[in-house]
C-alpha cells in the first residue's frame, strides 16, 4: 500500500494576534509546528502501512523551512518526505494549491492518500477534496474511524453535522481526518536518527510539470483583500452584591425575557 | 501583482518578518526577503516602518474573462434524508440581499426531496429553484453532488454560488471549484457587494478566529463560498409567493463512494445545539465530567442544551457533538451561560453572536467577561446550584 501524507507546516494560531492599532499581525515568539490535524492524518498513514505493508510519503509545499516539518514526520515513521518548493507558487489560495499538490502526487503514484481536515492557520478544509478532485479520485472528508481496509477497498466512519455516515470506497482514494481518529504517536529514537539521515527531495515547477497559468497568484481565482483583528460588541449589565443577591437579580431579569 | 523589497530602504529591522502571518520573510545579509510560502496577503505593507516594502503590479494576474457572462445569486439547500437544512434557509435570507442589490434572480439549487421542499425554499424567498431528483443523489456522495452542481453552473452561469458550511458543503463544494475553476472562500460569516464591479466581499475568520480577512475574487465567476451556519438570518416565510420549479435532468452522474448506513446522533438533551434558544456551556473550569450534570439539569429546567468549549472535549469530559467554537458547531442562541470557560479566542467565535452571554468564572479577568452581557466572578459549583435553586423557586 503506497500511502502518501499532506502535511503543512503552520504557525500555532491560537498564539498569532492582531495588533487593532496599526491592523498588522503580531506573531513574534509563535512557534512553527506541523499542523494538529495532519499529525493524525501521518498516524493513520503509518497505521495503515504496519497493516498492509508498503510505504508513507509525506509531502508539503512550502518554503525550505517546511523541511523541519518533514523531518518530523519521519521521525513519527514514515519512509520518505518531498518539499515541493518554488518561487511559482507563491501567492497560490486554495485551487492552485491543491493544483499543485496534485501535480505532485500523480508523479509519485499513490494507493491513498491522507489530509488532515483542515489547517489551522487558513481554516478552509477544502485543498483536501480539491486535490481529489484534480485527481479524479474519491474522497471522504471528516473520516473519524477506518472501520476496514484491503488492498482494493476501504470502509470509514464520515463525521456529519448530526452523526456520522458509514462510507465505502475503491482505491485509490483521498481522506480527510479529524482528531477522533487516533492518538499520534511519539516520535522513536530510530525516527529521530532516520529524520537526521533522510535525504528530501525538492520538486520544483519544471519537475512536476504544471501548467504555468494554473500555479501560483496566476493560478489563483482568490486574493486577501486585507486582514483585520475581530470585533467584540458589548452590552454590559453589572450584577452587584452577595453571589446570592448577583443569582437573584439575574434569574429576575431572565423572567422578565420569558426564559424562565 | 507581487511583493517587493526595496532594498536600499529596508534596514534589516526584522519587523515585517513578525508581521507575516505565513512565515514568508527572511532576513539574510542584513536584508529582508520574501520566501515561496508568500500569499500575497499584502499584511507586511504597512508593518514596514521604512516604507520599502511595496506592492508590484506586474501583469501577472489573469486577464478577466467576459463575467458580465454570469448572472444571478445561487445558493446549494442541502437536505438530509428529506429535511431542508436550516443553514440553506439562511443562505436564501442571505442571498436575497445580494440578489436585489444586484438586481439579479435568486435561485434555490436541491438535491434529492420533494417537490414539497422546493416549495418550502420559493416560500422564504427564492425565485426558482432547480431540483434534480434521482436514486444517486438522495444520500449524499462528493461525486454526484459535483457533477450535478458543476453542470448547473456551466449551463446556466451563476454570477454568486453560496453553499453551506456544514460538514456536506465544506466537502463537495472545493470539488465543484476545481471542475469549474471557480475560487472559493471558506466558512464566511459576513458577506457584502460591490455594487459596481459586482465583486463579493467575502470575509471569514482565519488562524483559529484570532483574524479577519476579507477575500476577494476579481478576476473569475462565478465566485463561490460557503457561509458558516447560524450567522445568517432566514427571510420571512410566505407560503403565498411564487416562483418557478425547473426540474433539471440528472443522467450521466457517476459515483464511486457508497453510504452504506446513516447513524444519527442526539444529543445528551432533547434539543439540538445549533437549534437551541438557550444553551449552558462548560468549560476547563469545571475540572471533570461530573459537573455537566450539573449543567444538564440547568439546561433541562430553561428548556436548552448544553455545549462546551474545546477543552473540555480535549479532556475528555464530554462527546465532541457539544463542542462550540473554530472547531466546533457555531451557535446564536437567545442566552449563552458560559461556566467555567476562560473565552478564549477560538471558543469566542462559535457563541459571540449570542444575544445575551451570561459568564460564571472563578477568574475576574478572565476575557469571556469582555463579551458577556452578565458576569458572575466566583465558583461555579456554588453558583449554579444557586440558579437552580432559584429557577425552580421561581417556577414554583
Amino acid at each position: 500500500m503506497n500511502c502518501i501524507v499532506c502535511i503543512k507546516q503552520v504557525p500555532d494560531a491560537a498564539e498569532v494576534r492582531i495588533n487593532p492599532e496599526t491592523n498588522t499581525l503580531i506573531r513574534e515568539g509563535v512557534p512553527s509546528m506541523i499542523n494538529p490535524y495532519d499529525m493524525h492524518a501521518i498516524e493513520a498513514a503509518i497505521q495503515v502501512r504496519e497493516k498492509l505493508g508498503g510505504k508513507v510519503t509525506v509531502i508539503t509545499m512550502g518554503p525550505s523551512q517546511a523541511d523541519v516539518a518533514l523531518r518530523e514526520a519521519i521521525s513519527l515513521g514514515a519512509d520518505e518526505a518531498k518539499l515541493i518548493c518554488d518561487r511559482a507558487f507563491a501567492g497560490s489560495d486554495t485551487w492552485a494549491t491543491s493544483y499543485t499538490l496534485s501535480k505532485a502526487i500523480g508523479k509519485l503514484g499513490f494507493d491513498l492518500i491522507f489530509c488532515g481536515k483542515q489547517a489551522i492557520d487558513g481554516d478552509t478544509a477544502q485543498v483536501g477534496p480539491e486535490i481529489a478532485e484534480f485527481l479524479d479520485i474519491p474522497h471522504i472528508a471528516y473520516v473519524k474511524k477506518i472501520e476496514e481496509i484491503t488492498d482494493k477497498s476501504i470502509r470509514v466512519q464520515r463525521m456529519m453535522d448530526d452523526g456520522y455516515d458509514v462510507v465505502e470506497a475503491p482505491l485509490p482514494a483521498l481522506l480527510t481526518v479529524v482528531r477522533e481518529i487516533n492518538e499520534p504517536r511519539l516520535p522513536s529514537l530510530r525516527g529521530k536518527m532516520a529524520a537526521k539521515k533522510a535525504v528530501i527531495e525538492k520538486l520544483d515547477f519544471a519537475s512536476i510539470g504544471a501548467e504555468e497559468a494554473k500555479v501560483g497568484l496566476k493560478g489563483s481565482p482568490t486574493q486577501v483583500r486585507n486582514i483585520f483583528a475581530p470585533q467584540a460588541n458589548v452590552n454590559k449589565k453589572i450584577l452587584e452584591g452577595t453571589l446570592e443577591e448577583q443569582v437573584a437579580v439575574l434569574i429576575e431579569d431572565l423572567r422578565g425575557m420569558k426564559c424562565v | 501583482m507581487r511583493i517587493n523589497i526595496n532594498k536600499d530602504k529596508c534596514s534589516g529591522c526584522g519587523v515585517c518578518v513578525g508581521a507575516c502571518p505565513f512565515n514568508s520573510i527572511e532576513i539574510r545579509a542584513g536584508k529582508a526577503e520574501i520566501n515561496e510560502s508568500c500569499n500575497i496577503c499584502r499584511a507586511c505593507l504597512n508593518a514596514c516602518p521604512e516604507g520599502a516594502i511595496l506592492e508590484i503590479e506586474d501583469g501577472a494576474t489573469a486577464p478577466a474573462a467576459d463575467l458580465s457572462a454570469y448572472k444571478g445569486v445561487w445558493i446549494f439547500a442541502e437536505q438530509r434524508e428529506g429535511r431542508l437544512a436550516s443553514v440553506g434557509l439562511e443562505l436564501i435570507g442571505e442571498g436575497r440581499k445580494l440578489a436585489d442589490i444586484r438586481k439579479a434572480e435568486l435561485c434555490a439549487v436541491l438535491f434529492g426531496a420533494t417537490e414539497a421542499e422546493a416549495k418550502e425554499l420559493i416560500a422564504w424567498g427564492a425565485d426558482k429553484v432547480y431540483h434534480a431528483t434521482d436514486p444517486i443523489l438522495d444520500k449524499f456522495n462528493d461525486e454526484p453532488y459535483a457533477q450535478a452542481m458543476a453542470n448547473l453552473i456551466n449551463e446556466y452561469r451563476p454570477e454568486i454560488v453560496l453553499a453551506g458550511a456544514s460538514a456536506l458543503g465544506r466537502s463537495f463544494i472545493p470539488r465543484v471549484a476545481g471542475k469549474v475553476r471557480a475560487g472559493l472562500t471558506a466558512d464566511c460569516t459576513s458577506l457584502e457587494i460591490d455594487e459596481e464591479s459586482g465583486n463579493l466581499l467575502q470575509i471569514r475568520p482565519a488562524f483559529g478566529g484570532n483574524i479577519m480577512a476579507t477575500i476577494l475574487c476579481p478576476n473569475n465567476r462565478p465566485q463561490m463560498a460557503t457561509v458558516r451556519p447560524k450567522v445568517m438570518k432566514k427571510g420571512v416565510h410566505d407560503p403565498g409567493r411564487k416562483g418557478e420549479i425547473i426540474k433539471v435532468p440528472a443522467s450521466g452522474l457517476t459515483c464511486r463512494t457508497k453510504v452504506v448506513e446513516i447513524v444519527q446522533e442526539a444529543s445528551e438533551c432533547m434539543v439540538n445545539l445549533q437549534d437551541a434558544e438557550i444553551l449552558v456551556s462548560g468549560g476547563r473550569g469545571m475540572n471533570g465530567p461530573k459537573g455537566f450534570e450539573m449543567l444538564k439539569e440547568l439546561a433541562m429546567l430553561l428548556g436548552g442544551a448544553v455545549g462546551s468549549s474545546r477543552a473540555a472535549v480535549d479532556e475528555g469530559w464530554i462527546p465532541y457533538r457539544h463542542q462550540v467554537g473554530q472547531t466546533g458547531k457555531t451557535v446564536c442562541p437567545r442566552i449563552y451561560i458560559a461556566c467555567g470557560i476562560s473565552g478564549a479566542v477560538q471558543h469566542l467565535v462559535g457563541m459571540q453572536s449570542s444575544d445575551i452571554i451570561i459568564a460564571v468564572n472563578r477568574n475576574p479577568e478572565a476575557p469571556i467577561f469582555k463579551y458577556a452581557t452578565y458576569g458572575i466572578v466566583g465558583d461555579l459549583y456554588e453558583i449554579v446550584p444557586m440558579m437552580i435553586k432559584k429557577i425552580k423557586e421561581v417556577k414554583g
